[in-house]
């Protein structure tokens, strides 16, 4: 599939996951991320996508009970991200998270973009004032809130608050940004915006999106993983998934069959 | 479309039947708002009554006198800076104990059959009547600690009782922080005392205070287990001042004073057979009604401020 000369940034390997209550949500899943790439992973309700994007960044250490199998190795350094003895927080700051609905903090928009600087213990104030532009720059948002940093984020319209939420995650310099159906909460224009970005974004780090919305991924993404009841079915080039598809289960999700 | 001719065909009788469904839709609200007159209207038939008849003290010697054998002359000096003292008490220790408890319980404790337990026994220990409070107070802090029949026993004593008011109070405020905030400060690599100092306590801390100001007026009202700890009813002296104009200013003498407080020289003036102290025992009633009430205002108010910047 995939060019030999692109390089994997992370690989899960025989990844499984269970949930607290004991159920089995990923199957044996092992596929890479390339860098400077964007991986968008589609497949109906309940089918663990969403559950492998957060096993990345270990969003699933926060409730008692859950339990990992299985490696996810970011490259160059080989650190399985999903070691116990690696520090969830440590994973954190190397790959960063947008959440489906946009989640602004109840502070103004600098602080919003600053605080992950600020959790480092930055707190330089020209540094941090760098900072803070640049991600709004690179989230295409810096134009819209120059004159008001200082405002409320709950001000801003919902695509602006999701691109806020891009800024923040983007302000740490992040090497893989997870995104969970970045666009489900916002309108068509908003959409529109956020891939936009989220395409520009490809060039600095490396991205990881779940899409409920099939011609999001095949606007957008450059490999497609399809997966089903926490199995991946079948993991390709986007324009391979959408026009070939090599497994029939992938052929009748796409053109809608089923799902 | 049988079932549309259906409803053209017994139209009157279904018109007849909605009508029936809103007329006990029209029944249920009266009754409701029935019920709710009944409650208002006999509390501010009291309250006024109170007003009415505390009406001739309502000046300023009031406050400034102390309590006196003569009717006219006696007043609420000694009950209120009792009461402001020991309210400071309360508030300096039950404040920073619930509050941590309740960020503890809510964000830090494991979920098991302890916690649970825990959690139920501070549910349970609002409701124990005052007055076991009062007698665990008068073995604990009486005689174990041996702090005598004080401000600061006092203080502690409501601080107990308002305890589970607070921890209650906090846990639920911060329930109402959503998980999405959370998960957006851990996103970003916060640690969880990070997302507690700087996300769950911030956003909750004026449903915190709403839980304190009203643990706060439930004390000052509290008269039971006061007097079962051997509050005075009758003091003509004030405690050390807690300022003082030397160094070091500040002066802890009060603590250990005797005192009184309002709702106890309420009481002690009604328990008088001469009806004039009826009247200063009215005054004292409104009084605390007010204060309550202005506590109560204030912890909506500042709720209103605090949550006007917040949307979830």
């Amino acid at each position: 599939m995939a060019n030999v000369t692109t390089p994997i940034k992370a690989e899960a390997r025989d990844l499984n996951f269970f949930y607290s209550n004991g159920a089995r949500a990923l199957k044996g899943i092992s596929m890479p991320l390339y860098e400077n790439k964007i991986t968008a992973l589609i497949g109906p309700s309940g089918c663990g996508k969403s559950t492998f994007l957060r096993c990345f960044n270990r969003m699933h250490d926060l409730y008692p009970g859950n339990k990992y199998q299985g490696q996810i190795v970011m490259h160059p350094d080989n650190t399985n991200v999903l070691d116990a003895g690696v520090d969830p927080i440590e994973v954190r700051m190397r790959i960063s998270m947008v959440f489906q609905k946009p989640n602004p903090f109840p502070k103004s928009i600098y602080e919003n973009v600053a605080y992950g600087l600020r959790v480092r213990g930055e707190n330089n104030k020209r540094i941090m004032d760098d900072k803070v532009e640049e991600a709004l720059k690179g989230a295409a948002l810096w134009n819209e809130v120059k004159d008001r940093l200082h405002d409320l984020a709950f001000n801003l319209s919902g695509g602006q608050q999701q691109r806020l939420c891009i800024a923040r995650a983007l302000a740490t310099d992040p090497e893989i940004m997870l995104f969970d159906e970045p666009t489900s909460a916002l309108d068509p224009i908003a959409t529109a915006n956020i891939e936009e970005l989220m395409v520009e974004l490809r060039s600095k780090l490396t991205i990881l999106v779940v899409t409920h919305n099939m011609q999001q991924a095949a606007r957008v993404s450059d490999y497609t993983a399809y997966m089903y009841l926490g199995e991946l079915i079948e993991y390709n080039d986007t324009d391979k998934i959408f026009t070939t598809p090599s497994r029939k289960e992938t052929e009748d999700y796409i053109t809608g069959k089923f799902g | 479309m049988e079932h549309r001719a259906s409803v053209i065909e017994n139209l009157g009788e279904v018109r007849a039947m909605i009508k029936r469904h809103k007329r006990n839709d029209l029944l249920f609200a009266g009754l409701g708002l029935l019920c709710l007159m009944l409650g208002l209207v006999t509390l501010m038939l009291l309250f006024w009554q109170l007003i009415a008849d505390g009406y001739p003290k309502f000046t300023l010697d009031f406050l400034t006198e102390f309590p006196s054998r003569h009717a006219s002359r006696a007043g609420l000096l000694s009950a209120w800076t009792g009461s402001l003292l020991v309210m400071t008490v309360t508030f300096v220790t039950a404040v920073p104990i619930g509050v941590a408890a309740g960020l503890y319980l809510e964000e830090y404790a494991p979920k098991n059959w302890f916690t649970d337990l825990i959690e139920i026994n501070v549910s349970n220990l609002a409701g124990v009547p005052s007055i076991i409070y009062g007698l665990l107070a008068l073995g604990l802090f009486v005689y174990m600690l041996g702090f005598g029949q004080s401000i600061l026993t006092a203080g502690l004593t409501l601080a107990l009782l308002i305890l589970p008011i607070v921890i209650v109070s906090t846990r639920e405020a911060i329930r109402a922080i959503p998980v999405s905030i959370r998960e957006a400060a851990y996103g970003v690599g916060a640690t969880k005392w990070q997302v507690v100092y700087d996300h769950v306590f911030k956003y909750s801390y004026g449903g915190i205070l709403t839980g304190v100001i009203i643990g706060m007026s439930r004390a000052l009202g509290e008269t039971a287990p006061i007097i079962t700890i051997g509050a005075l009813t009758f003091i003509a002296f004030l405690p050390p001042a807690p300022i003082t104009a030397e160094p070091p200013f500040l002066n802890f003498e009060w603590l250990s004073s005797g005192f009184t407080v309002m709702p106890i020289q309420m009481f002690n003036w009604l328990s008088r057979p001469d009806h004039a102290f009826h009247i200063n025992a009215a005054a004292t009633g409104a009084l605390i009604i007010v204060v309550t009430l202005l506590m109560n205002g204030a912890a909506i108010w500042m709720r209103y401020k605090i949550r006007k910047n917040i949307k979830w």
